[in-house]
């Protein structure tokens, strides 16, 4: 018996643990290629400010595909609330205007993915599909079809102090406030997984439907609440990425829903549901943005990166896939 | 000199690590015998198939096929070898035809191309052969019956010719009318001169069809013989190696007050009318064919199916049906169907065990995951779940096991109303009679039960009353000293004014 458990926690510790020996074991390659572009403290700091983005979504899709669910709308998501985000402020609601309007629009978008993947019995894929052209629609609409540029009385960009929050480097700070944000969500969400009934439901829910059912789970209101969260998440994303451009412009984060969706696939999670781990999703964005920026570090192209990423993408889930065979014999 | 049998295994050995799961067991089947293949779950069956299917490899041990050597290096080799497998879980594609099932993966074609017309005349009789020449080739399987899914299973056999046909578990997802429509092909099989191997755990079955058994106990064969010579009881304590004292215990117990009262119940799914008193203290069986409508009552009394006309009154007051009311309101139901609905299989005993206890509760109330651990030791103890412990996957439980998990839910939900729908499907004898004590105790314990079965000697040994479901119209309750299985036969195919 004890033998199992051991057995048992041994493994589940390798596969939590298995995305973060894969930043080590890029940072150590790269260590190796090009032993004058060394991993510092600061390019630690700018990484981890990089990460905050596509961190925080990835909390939230976490969540959403342990249900068996799908949230393509993330990167209008994050688009459309850094939008509203710099409208608040530019309207001159402060620093917890903006930040509240853009977390607020995110829950919003969140809910609306909900109801209609629960109303409409809409696949969540065709169900987020939509909406993702129609998030992105309605930021270029909010925006006037431009970047939202708040200033201040000089003339100079302004936002309420969003910006310090993803400052890489600033005095007197170990780490940016944004970073220190991400890992208390991502503790969160992952406590809240495992310690809350909705975490419970949402493994049920994501590993079979029809038990849940039976079970007396509400499916359609825990279903709502998962996009709602993961779209509030997004929303707190689009803040941070309001903060780092300074401008709230509707056409950013194109595409970036594949990094999300990366990001929770390389920490551990089945696309099938029922499995998954918020701080591998962690650890999977991280692992993206640090081979992005030792790609850079050592003047490889953009497009070598993405082929790097996308075939890491590729290996993460094939291991993943061999420790389930494994574990099922 | 004598012809060789069909199928031969001699001496077959077959270690998964430290565990034996075979240990020099052996299987002759002779051409027209039917032979079943018995004993409980984890005593080795499944596994001596795996082997001849070419799944698994033996550590030991010879196969020969009509005297030949046979080794299949892979389920493909072994297809082609002659031998065919009709399993318990029906594998056919519902998005192809009857005629594309029976030809996957050897279709006739010339360049790629595929020409089923080459063998249509084989697949219509085969079909023919089993006596239902009316299914048309290329209807798509999605429409036809779970009997009927399995018929093209059968079929598939013969298209193919193959001389050694195993049947795995084929009726645990039968009605009755439809088993004895696959003992009369069964039958054909053995006319036609093939060798059968019949697996199972309904031993009135085995004895209905088969020629000769062979008894498997933790891996090795502990008995054989001819059918004819041979007793139920025999055969019960060859499986579990010693006496079975008694299969239906009778536990004590008074009828009390009403628990649920239905009255002229319709579903959207096929349920037309039924009108049923449920009380505290009372074991109420529900017999009838499979798709008669006797698990969409359960279903729409539990709220999983959608309710068109009719009225539910738990505890006297009128019950809104959802699965989240019923289970505050003290109902349970367990599903027929473990795999799909039943358990989430990939989760461990422990979520499984627990899951249904929490709908009741807000949203972000926390866990209190050590209390459940203890609670789920408990049950795992009462219940003697063979399990290494509540973290467990389900989906490597045996299918009693499972069936224990699925039963001690119910039980920790504490509910009063237990709805069972095909309890013991698909379980070995020894979890069965565990599984019958535990409805008599239940009901000892003053909570009401309503087991739907499809076998009628279950029905018979553990209900005090007993409605028959025909045609989507349930009949009324008599005591279980008015039917026998014969009158409950000719209710079940042909309703109450037949009987």
């Amino acid at each position: 018996m004890k033998n199992h458990d051991l057995v048992r926690q041994s493994r589940h510790l390798a596969s939590t643990l298995a995305p973060f020996l894969g930043v080590v074991i890029v940072v150590l390659l790269f260590q190796f290629y090009a032993p004058d572009q060394p991993m510092t403290l600061q390019t630690w700091r700018f990484v981890a400010v990089q990460t905050v983005v596509v961190g925080l979504a990835a909390v939230g899709m976490t969540w959403v595909i342990m249900s068996a669910g799908i949230d393509l709308s993330v990167g209008s998501v994050i688009a459309l609330s850094g939008v509203s985000s710099a409208l608040a402020v530019e309207a001159g609601w402060g620093f917890s205007g903006g930040v509240l309007a853009g977390v607020a629009t995110g829950a919003i978008c969140g809910a609306y993915n909900g109801l209609l993947i629960v109303g409409l019995r809409l696949p969540p894929f065709i169900a987020t599909l939509g909406t993702m052209g129609f998030y992105r629609g309605v930021a270029k609409w909010v925006a006037a079809n431009e970047s939202v540029r708040p200033e201040d009385a000089t003339g100079t960009s302004y936002t309420a102090g969003i910006a310090e929050w993803v400052r890489p480097v600033a005095e007197g700070q170990w780490l940016a406030p944004a970073v220190w944000l991400l890992l208390l969500t991502t503790l969160l969400g992952a406590l809240a997984l495992r310690w809350t009934v909705l975490g419970r439901h949402t493994v049920a829910i994501g590993s079979n439907e029809l038990t849940a059912r039976l079970c007396g789970v509400r499916i359609e209101r825990t279903k709502v609440i998962i996009y709602c969260l993961a779209g509030l998440l997004a929303g707190l994303a689009g803040v941070m990425l309001f903060g780092r451009l300074t401008v709230g412009d509707p056409t950013s984060a194109v595409g970036i829903e594949l990094d999300v969706i990366a990001a929770v696939v390389i920490g551990g999670a089945s696309l099938a549901g029922g499995q998954g781990s918020v701080t591998g999703a962690l650890a999977g964005a991280l692992l993206m943005a640090v081979l992005r920026n030792r790609c850079t570090a050592v003047g490889w192209p953009n497009f070598v990166q993405e082929m790097i990423v996308g075939h890491i993408i590729i290996l993460a889930v094939a291991l993943d896939q061999w420790r389930i065979r494994r574990t099922r014999r | 000199m004598t012809r060789p049998p069909l199928l031969e295994m001699l001496g077959v050995d077959k270690a998964f690590g430290a565990t034996v799961a075979l240990s020099g067991a052996h299987l002759r089947v002779e051409a027209g015998e039917v032979r079943a293949l018995i004993g409980e779950n984890g005593a080795g069956k499944s596994t001596l198939m795996r082997i001849l299917s070419g799944v698994e490899s033996a550590d030991a041990g010879t196969i020969h096929i009509a005297g030949q050597l046979f080794s299949p290096g892979n389920p493909q080799q072994a297809r082609e070898g002659g031998i065919a497998m009709v399993h318990q879980e029906l594998a056919v594609v519902e998005d192809l035809s009857v005629e594309e099932n029976l030809l996957l993966g050897r279709e006739p074609s010339r360049g790629g191309l595929f020409l089923p017309g080459q063998m249509r005349d084989r697949v219509v009789s085969s079909l023919a052969l089993l006596g239902r020449e009316e299914i048309q080739p290329s209807t798509p399987v999605s429409q036809l019956s779970v009997a009927e899914r399995q018929l093209v299973e059968i079929a598939r056999a013969l298209v193919h010719d193959a001389p050694v046909i195993v049947f795995d578990e084929p009726t645990s997802s039968l009605g009755s009318q439809d088993i004895e429509h696959l003992f009369e092909v069964i039958g054909r099989l053995r006319q036609d001169g093939r060798a059968v191997v019949y697996i199972s755990h309904f031993l009135e079955e085995v004895q209905s069809v088969a020629d000769t058994w062979t008894v498997l106990r933790d891996g090795e064969v502990v008995g054989e013989g001819l059918i004819s010579e041979t007793t139920t009881e025999d055969l019960v304590s060859q499986m579990i190696g010693r006496q079975l004292e008694e299969m239906y215990p009778q536990v004590p117990r008074q009828r009390g007050d009403v628990l649920i009262e239905v009255r002229d119940l319709k579903t959207r799914t096929g349920l037309r009318s039924a009108d049923l008193t449920m009380h505290r203290g009372d074991v109420l069986g529900i017999a009838g064919l499979v798709g008669s409508g006797r698990s969409e009552l359960l279903r729409g009394i539990y709220g999983l199916d959608a309710i068109e006309s009719g009225s539910i009154e738990l505890l006297g007051k009128p019950h809104r049906p959802d699965p989240t009311a019923s289970i505050q309101g003290g109902v349970g139901l367990a599903s027929e169907d473990r795999k799909e609905e039943g358990l989430a299989v990939d989760l461990s005993v422990a979520t499984n065990l627990t899951l249904g206890s929490f709908s009741a509760r807000h949203f972000f109330s926390i866990l209190g995951l050590s209390k459940e651990r203890e609670q789920v030791e408990v049950w795992i103890d009462r219940f003697g779940i063979r399990t290494w412990g509540p973290d467990q996957s389900v989906r490597t439980l045996s299918g009693g096991n499972q069936q224990k998990v699925a039963l001690a839910r119910l039980l920790h939900l504490d509910v009063d109303a237990v709805l069972l729908d095909e309890p013991t499907r698909g379980i070995d004898v020894g979890s069965k009679a565990e599984v019958y004590r535990w409805i008599g105790e239940l009901a000892a314990q003053d909570k009401g039960v309503v087991v739907v079965s499809s076998s009628m000697q279950e029905l018979l040994g553990i209900c005090d009353r007993i409605q028959v479901m025909h045609r989507g119209v349930l009949g009324t309750a008599r005591p279980v000293e008015k039917w026998d299985e014969h009158s409950l036969m000719v209710s079940a195919v042909g309703g109450e004014e037949a009987a």
